[in-house]
């Protein structure tokens, strides 16, 4: 049945393996900088920051990693990360089996996966690969609790600017495709795309709060584990949901991306 | 559809993907998308740049996912 939600329930199944397969990988690759920079953050070796002195940041000043915390580290890095993954994948699944259906059959020529895969590489790209870019992830012990609320409407902002950017490149594409021919639609409203979020970038507010103390090597590291776990998250929820929908469309088309038998 | 076979079967053009109207996926589109944003918001955001639950359980829960999935978080 090609109907909205047999979309929505495979991209919510497609998003919760997604977020299974990007605990396992955070888990591998991301707990060992994050407990780096909190035993960092710990020994109070960092240029001053520390959550416990800054009572003016409200409940952040009681924000604590260690044992003394609500929520044990042993649990954070495993039922609390395993949480975090499983919801983001969960809902973002469920947006892109929507966003899914939407595009099948109205991007140019692709098939129905490949229509999937186009969905949420440029998800990828608008939602996390661009805001990344001028507001990379920061591991523990990096960043003042008092401008968390800043921080947090800059990363959110350049996220919908990004968006909004990728949504009217996609629209516009289309319209143009017809005139000039799918290819080149491609890549005049990619290079839309990528100077408007280019200027905004360059426009907006910057920040640096790396102590300086802090050790370039976890910093890197913490960076490229979340970097891997993001390209985890999408690329199985991508690669999931694609085959989820080529099985759907082939069943309610017979002899779509099927070798007929041969007839003699 | 490059498969010689397929033309051996017979020579009409490949079938055309099927599309859903747009006026019967909006509804879920918009359902989706709450849903996400305010999922998003509780592993993002809560209790870290605003809060609607007081203490900092949510945040610590999440924490290391807040972390490693690029959000701010302290």
């Amino acid at each position: 049945m090609l109907n909205a939600r047999t979309f929505l329930v495979r991209g919510l199944l497609a998003g919760l393996v997604a977020g299974i397969v990007a605990f396992g990988v955070a888990y591998v690759v991301g707990e060992p900088s994050v407990n780096a920079a909190i035993a960092i953050e710990g020994s109070g070796s960092d240029a001053g920051h520390t959550h416990a002195d800054e009572p003016a940041a409200g409940h952040q000043a009681e924000h604590t990693h260690g044992d003394e915390a609500e929520v044990p580290r042993s649990l954070q890095s495993t039922l609390g990360l395993l949480t975090g993954t499983v919801v983001a994948g969960t809902v973002l699944g469920g947006l892109m089996g929507v966003l899914g259906a939407l595009a099948l059959g109205r991007l140019g020529g692709l098939t129905p996966r490949q229509s999937t895969l186009a969905v949420t590489a440029l998800a990828f790209v608008g939602i996390y690969l661009v805001p990344s870019l001028a507001y990379p992830p920061n591991p523990p012990a990096v960043g003042h609790p008092d401008t968390i609320g800043y921080r947090t409407a800059l990363y959110f902002t350049l996220m919908a600017i990004s968006l909004i950017a990728m949504v009217t490149a996609v629209l516009v594409g289309r319209r143009l495709a017809s005139r000039i021919g799918g290819w080149h639609a491609f890549l005049v409203c990619g290079l839309g795309y990528v100077v408007v979020c280019a200027v905004a970038i360059g426009v907006m507010p910057t920040y640096d709060e790396v102590p300086e103390s802090f050790p370039a090597t976890v910093l890197f590291e913490f960076r490229r584990a979340s970097l891997i776990t993001q390209i985890a998250l999408w690329g199985t929820l991508g690669v999931v949901l694609a085959e989820f929908v080529g099985r759907l469309t082939r069943t309610a088309i017979p002899g779509r991306d099927r070798i007929p038998a041969p007839v003699s | 559809m490059s498969n010689p076979k397929v033309q051996a079967v017979a020579a009409p053009a490949p079938v055309a993907v099927p599309t859903i109207s747009v006026a019967s996926l909006l509804p879920w589109l918009l359902f989706a998308a709450l849903l996400a944003l305010v999922a998003l918001y509780f592993v993002s955001a809560e209790q870290g740049a605003t809060s609607v639950f007081s203490g900092t359980g949510v945040h610590e829960w999440v924490h290391d996912a807040r972390h490693l999935l690029g959000f701010p978080c302290h």
